[in-house]
């Protein structure tokens, strides 16, 4: 049988869509919505800063981020693939999308790393 | 003659029906499949817009501000709103199809479609509160 690199995508696909589900509807809505519009009081600065800085927060973020963008780039390359059947440029696609989510990874791991 | 003639064999040519581009716009529950795929592009947005945020929270107090300032435009709002709704209904369309991909069995039996899905809004739940009080409490 051939080997193919598709369980690797779906794995990242899953963890990120789950990871995503639980987490960013609050997330989302506590610093795009609450905060910003005054329902709630903003933290301050340096608390915010040392919460982030915290290890396991900046670990939780950068797999937060990381695992989000593998889950956009699997769903959205079969977005294009089977909704505007763009079947042509499959391996195209492929490319642009798991590649933009590991450019974002690693800046994700850079700027967290040296925060 | 050394050289390999080169030839292909008869090919009756792919019947394949042509899809049209919007097939998906005609029926709900074709539109509702592609909304639901199209949440990602939410999700990853609101990745990269965090991304931002704590980048900005590096820079200093400074670049802070004026990144919060964004926040609280009028677009920004929009936006957010508009990504919320999306993230729901991934966060929805997740929890319900979870049981799917997710066989739990106990002993013999195997647990119920509605006892997965509902373990995953309870742990939604838990979760939400959770980082709610550790954002808000710091």
């Amino acid at each position: 049988m051939k080997k193919t690199t598709k369980p690797f995508w779906w794995g990242l696909f899953g963890a990120g869509g789950a990871m995503s589900a639980l987490f960013i509807p609050i997330l989302l809505f506590l610093t795009g919505l609450a905060i910003p519009l005054g329902w709630i009081e903003a933290p301050r600065y340096e608390a915010l800063l040392a919460l982030v800085k915290h290890p396991l927060t900046r670990l939780f973020i950068f797999a937060l981020i990381s695992l989000s963008l593998f889950h956009w780039a699997h769903r959205f390359r079969y977005t294009l693939y089977d909704g505007l059947q763009l079947k042509h440029l499959n391996e195209l696609v492929a490319v642009l999308c798991y590649g933009s989510a590991i450019v974002v990874t690693l800046v994700a791991g850079y700027t967290l790393w040296s925060i | 003659m050394t050289q390999n003639p080169h030839y292909t064999k008869h090919h009756p040519g792919w019947y394949r029906v042509r899809m049209p581009i919007f097939w998906w716009v005609h029926k709900w529950v074709h539109m509702k499949f592609i909304l639901r795929e199209l949440t990602s592009v939410a999700v990853a947005l609101y990745a990269l817009v965090l991304l931002f945020q704590i980048r900005a929270l590096s820079q200093g107090p400074e670049a802070y501000e004026s990144f919060f300032a964004w926040l609280k435009t009028p677009l920004a709002i929009i936006l957010h709103a508009i990504a919320f709704l999306f993230v729901i209904f991934h966060s929805v369309t997740w929890f319900n199809l979870s049981p799917r991909a997710l066989v739990v069995r106990i002993g013999k039996t195997r647990l119920p479609d509605a006892v997965i899905a509902a373990s995953n809004y309870v742990a939604w739940v838990i979760f939400s509160a959770a980082m709610a009080w550790i954002m808000l409490t710091s």
